[in-house]
């Protein structure tokens, strides 16, 4: 009994050394948000103060780095999301002698460094531009080579996503609706996206988000522009301000916030199924007694 | 110019190939149950899966790879000589690599630095395994599923905030004014703040804090769908814990551990955040320096050159560990 | 509106895996028609080159006279009811049933009304805002059928629709689908491994084993007159003694058997030296009691009592054992346990085939 004792002790204080790890660094950097010195500080706590929260708001390039950065983020995922539908079906039809093939290069983005993704987008894309003058005036920019770069990999994790939902569809499903008159783009758009809806829910997510955060790539591909990630980057190069801890505070509230939101979801959607099956269970029953 | 063209031939002909390969499978062996492409899924949509997955390939993976490779093989040049008479193939970006092309001596700076990038790489992944192994193994085997769910929250939350700011949060907790030396000289270990960031194990704590959720899932992935009933078995028949994580639990696991090294390594090897923020002032991490290469001395192809190194070396890893976990690709990337 | 299902010549390969083989039949219009055979006999392989999944590897199917070839399913004048179902999760019970009138180009409100007019029918009255997953069993059946009727096609095709109720509602469906076929009027092809589905239902019958069409007839001469050993053997409980020809005839025949020559009709015209195996159904089995044409005798190793039935085994050839059905008209004496038992039965109700594969008990 002692030994199982010492033993889940053991496990719990590991367990909180890990979470100590994760959220320690944070927890600080959240102090020092709301604390007066100029110099982000967590001890001695001076005065509570909400000013480093207004420095944000009134940061003219970080806001305009955010504006970027959603404007990118949305592009990434107008891009992405399809191309990862579309490399998904692929990948299911596509004959088994060249599956190989397609799934490395496919997957080979998320293996290669984002710094690399980002040089090469850029190199590329410079001289692919600057063919015509048009295209160079249009497209040559910030936006649109990071929209490029970030989808490059950002596909590939929408592929996975798509395709590991895909690979639990029934296709018997397919063939109903064939049989029932349904033309392939019909079962497209009536069966198959409605059952991938999950899954491209969740890939617009991931997208987003990676798109948002992205710092190896995007540093490169950005240009001249700059994104919020790559604004925070100059700060934290040129010194720390408060405010940057503010921002993370920001964002941490948002993704709690998202998170718990998920689990009300959740909570939710598990109450219908088991609704559901009360339901079936119940006709069952009834079907017995008829 | 010449050079650079020939690379969008490349793919169109392994495209060819593969396309009179898969016509000449069809026409040998009939099945009844395969539709053509635009049979299954309609001329139009096909078209645009085509389009959507062609534009993905080959504009945003295989050419800009391949136009990088290319690019590292030509000279430094301003824009007006692009094409001209001196725009020739040359290996003189490579060799910048063991040799400094002005002074002629031997390049330590920048082979240390690539020495240096790779070693500490191999151990951040290392120390990440054996951080995020315990922890996995709990989740997958052990945790009920409400504590589990609860973990993966407290998991992903962090990753939320982004590197740069995560980076920034550990430099509050290790600057020479951070709260850690502050605890220490406050308890009277030390009279002096103790450099952190300039002896490297800010970078070190930075990497390994950075991945670590990358490589928790992985492995928590790959040790969940193991029966419980081998692992009580292995226990039944007297084997100690550390044998039973030996012998079954790890060799089972192979194909998240490689996932999750893979990937680490790649990362870390890649990172530009923590070296950049968390590093010494006297410390050259790789993507650093062909960092500087695109933003300094706007030395492109040298960039290009080093980048393509750096790329080699990710490839050799990943290789190196399939061949070693005996996985394939496919079982690794999921 | 019925149409005719024919299938000239039809075989369906799987790369070098033959799964038909040189089906050859024709269906008429408004008949409910059963394949009937073991699993993985190509049953299904069949039904899916008639709706179109699959093209056949040589010869043709034709609906109402009109070749199919290069039609797809959604082309085709056929609905086909899944062994799964495979009705559409995301949807409610009315969307499913209205959803081939859906791609037809239904206004909605149409469709509204349509769907109330079939969940009538299928007796599911104002249940069409319900999820698929809220059904029963039974119920979900009864929705795949509308579903497939919705769209009304010349052909229904089943497979094995029944195979996931439970017995009494399985027998309940079978009445049920009968009656909406002749409601309804259409073709019916019906695909089963259970035999007494097939045999109350279908007008007319296909026995098939290893992608062969091994008798098509209507179930009483499919019951009563085997084509082959391994139809006899597969429809309903029937006894089998192997051996050797000694006589035979027109009519009869002798096949010499462990248990000593035994006579049986002879339809395959078999002559002396052949081998083959004379079947005899356990109903036909009766304990000697005076003269008899045949006889045969056995020790007894079990006897069961069923209420209208006694069922008695006798040791038999190999490690098959002869089985015997009672009825409690004759008044005969059932044998005991323990003894060894003098059988008779008489040589018209035996039946002597060619050797042949039989069915895996
Ligand atoms: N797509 C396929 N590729 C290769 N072989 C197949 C394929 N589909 C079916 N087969 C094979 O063809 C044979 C007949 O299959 P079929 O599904 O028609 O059997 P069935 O009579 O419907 O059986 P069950 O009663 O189990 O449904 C089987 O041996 C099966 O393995
Ligand atoms: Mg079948």
């Amino acid at each position: 009994m002692s030994a199982r004792f010492v033993f889940k002790a053991m496990i719990g204080f590991y367990i909180a050394l890990f979470f100590l790890y994760l959220f320690g660094p944070l927890m600080v950097m959240a102090v020092t948000a709301f604390n007066t010195p100029n110099y982000p500080q967590a001890y001695p706590f001076e005065a509570f103060t909400l000013d480093w929260f207004v420095k944000l708001w009134n940061h003219r390039s970080m806001m305009a780095g955010l504006r970027n950065s959603v404007i990118i983020g949305i592009g990434v995922v107008l891009l992405s999301v399809p191309v990862g539908l579309a490399a998904a079906i692929i990948m299911g039809q596509i004959s088994s002698r060249a599956r190989g093939l397609y799934y490395l290069v496919t997957v080979s983005p998320v293996l290669t460094p984002g710094v690399i993704i980002g040089i090469s987008t850029v190199i590329f894309w410079k001289d692919a531009l600057s063919l015509t003058d048009v295209t160079r005036a249009t497209f040559y920019n910030g936006t649109m080579l990071s929209i490029f770069g970030q989808s490059s990999f950002i596909s590939a994790y929408c592929l996975l996503i798509i395709m590991a939902r895909l690979q639990r569809f029934d296709r018997t499903q397919e063939e109903a609706a064939l049989d029932l008159g349904a033309s392939y783009p019909q079962v497209f758009w009536h069966i198959l996206l409605p059952f991938l809806r999950p899954a491209l829910i969740s890939a617009s997510v991931i997208a987003f988000l990676s798109s948002f955060e992205n710092y190896n790539t995007t540093t490169f591909a950005i240009l001249a522009d700059k994104t919020l990630v790559t604004v925070l980057a100059g700060e934290v190069r040129q010194g720390t301000t408060p405010a940057l801890s503010a921002l993370a505070v920001v964002i941490i509230s948002i993704s709690i916030f998202g998170a718990v939101l998920y689990e009300v979801l959740k909570r939710r959607e598990e109450n219908k199924t088991t609704r559901t099956m009360r339901n079936a269970k119940e006709a069952e029953r009834n079907e017995t007694y008829a | 110019m010449s050079s650079r063209l020939f690379v969008i031939l490349i793919p169109l002909i392994v495209i060819a190939i593969f396309a009179i390969l898969s016509w000449r499978d069809t026409r040998n062996n009939p099945d009844p149950t395969r539709k053509g492409f635009f049979d299954r899924n309609g001329t139009v949509l096909g078209l645009v899966f085509i389009a959507l997955v062609g534009f993905w390939m080959l504009f945003l993976v295989v050419l800009p790879y391949l136009y990088m490779v290319v690019e590292s093989f030509h000279p430094k040049l301003s824009p007006s000589k692009r094409g001209g008479p001196d725009d020739v193939l040359t290996l003189m970006q490579y060799k910048s690599f063991f040799i400094e092309p002005l002074s002629g001596d031997m390049n330590t700076i920048h082979m240390w630095a690539f020495g240096y990038t790779i070693v500490i790489s191999l151990i951040v992944t290392a120390l990440n395994f054996a951080i995020c192994y315990p922890l996995a193994y709990y989740m997958a085997q052990t945790g009920t599923a409400r504590k589990v769910r609860l973990l993966m929250l407290a998991l992903i939350i962090p990753y939320w905030v982004n590197e740069i700011l995560r980076a920034f949060s550990l430099r509050l907790l290790l600057a020479s004014k951070g709260l850690i030396n502050q605890m220490l000289m406050g308890v009277g270990l030390t009279d002096a703040p103790i450099d952190f960031l300039g002896n490297n194990v800010g970078l070190f704590v930075g990497l390994s804090y950075a991945y670590l959720l990358i490589m928790v899932f992985p492995l928590y992935n790959a040790i969940e769908s193991l029966d419980r009933n081998q692992i009580e078995a292995a226990h039944d028949l007297g084997a100690p814990w550390w044998k039973i994580h030996r012998d079954v639990v790890i060799p089972y696991a192979k194909p998240g551990i490689a996932s999750g090294c893979t990937m680490v390594f790649m990362l870390s090897a890649g990172s530009l955040a923590a070296p950049q923020f968390l590093g010494g002032p006297n410390t050259l991490w790789f993507t650093s320096v062909v960092y500087d290469f695109f933003f300094q001395s706007f030395n492109w192809p040298r960039g290009a050159a080093y980048a393509f190194v750096l790329l080699s070396a990710c490839i050799a890893f990943v290789m190196i560990v399939l061949r070693l976990f005996k996985v394939s690709l496919g079982e690794t990337i999921k | 509106m019925s149409a005719s299902v024919e299938l000239d010549h039809v075989t369906v390969k799987f790369g070098q895996f033959t799964a038909v083989k040189d089906a050859a039949l024709e269906i008429r219009g408004g008949e409910f028609f059963s394949f009937l055979g073991p699993s993985g006999c190509g049953k299904t392989t069949i039904l899916r080159t008639v709706s179109g999944f699959l093209e056949p590897t040589d010869g043709a199917v034709r609906i109402a006279g009109q070749d199919m070839a290069g039609i797809g399913p959604n082309k085709r004048p056929t609905a086909l009811i899944f062994q799964n179902l495979a009705l559409f999760p995301l949807m409610s019970v009315a969307d499913n049933i209205t959803y081939g009138l859906r791609v037809r180009g239904m206004s909605s409100g149409e469709r509204a009304r349509k769907a109330d007019e079939l969940l009538e029918l299928i007796a599911l009255p104002g249940q069409g805002k319900k999820l698929v997953s809220e059904l029963s069993g039974g119920q979900k059946q009864r929705v795949a059928i509308a579903r497939a009727l919705a769209v009304q096609p010349k052909v229904l095709l089943l497979d094995e629709p029944l195979s996931a109720l439970d017995l009494k509602l399985r027998q309940h469906m079978r009445a049920e689908l009968r009656a909406i076929q002749q409601q309804v009027g259409i073709t019916f092809i019906y695909i089963t491994h259970d035999q007494g589905e097939a045999l109350t239902m279908s007008d007319r019958i296909a026995v098939m084993s290893d992608g062969v069409i091994q008798q098509i007839g209507d179930g009483r001469s499919v019951y009563d007159a085997p084509d082959t050993a391994f139809v006899a053997s597969f429809v309903g409980e029937n006894n089998a003694f192997a051996g050797q020809i000694t006589h035979a005839d027109a009519d009869s025949a002798v096949v010499q058997t462990d248990f000593g020559p035994l006579r049986g009709r002879n339809p395959k015209a078999l002559k002396p030296g052949d081998r083959a195996v004379l079947f005899i159904r356990p109903e036909d089995l009766i304990p000697v009691t005076g003269a008899a044409d045949s006889t045969l005798s056995s020790y007894v190793t079990n006897v069961s009592f069923e209420g209208n039935m006694t069922h008695v085994y006798l040791n038999g050839q190999g490690a098959r054992e002869i089985s015997m059905s009672i009825g409690r008209q004759g008044g005969t004496d059932v044998p005991q346990k323990g003894t060894v038992t003098p059988l008779s039965y008489h040589a018209s109700n035996a039946i002597v085939l060619p050797e042949g594969t039989m069915a895996r008990e």
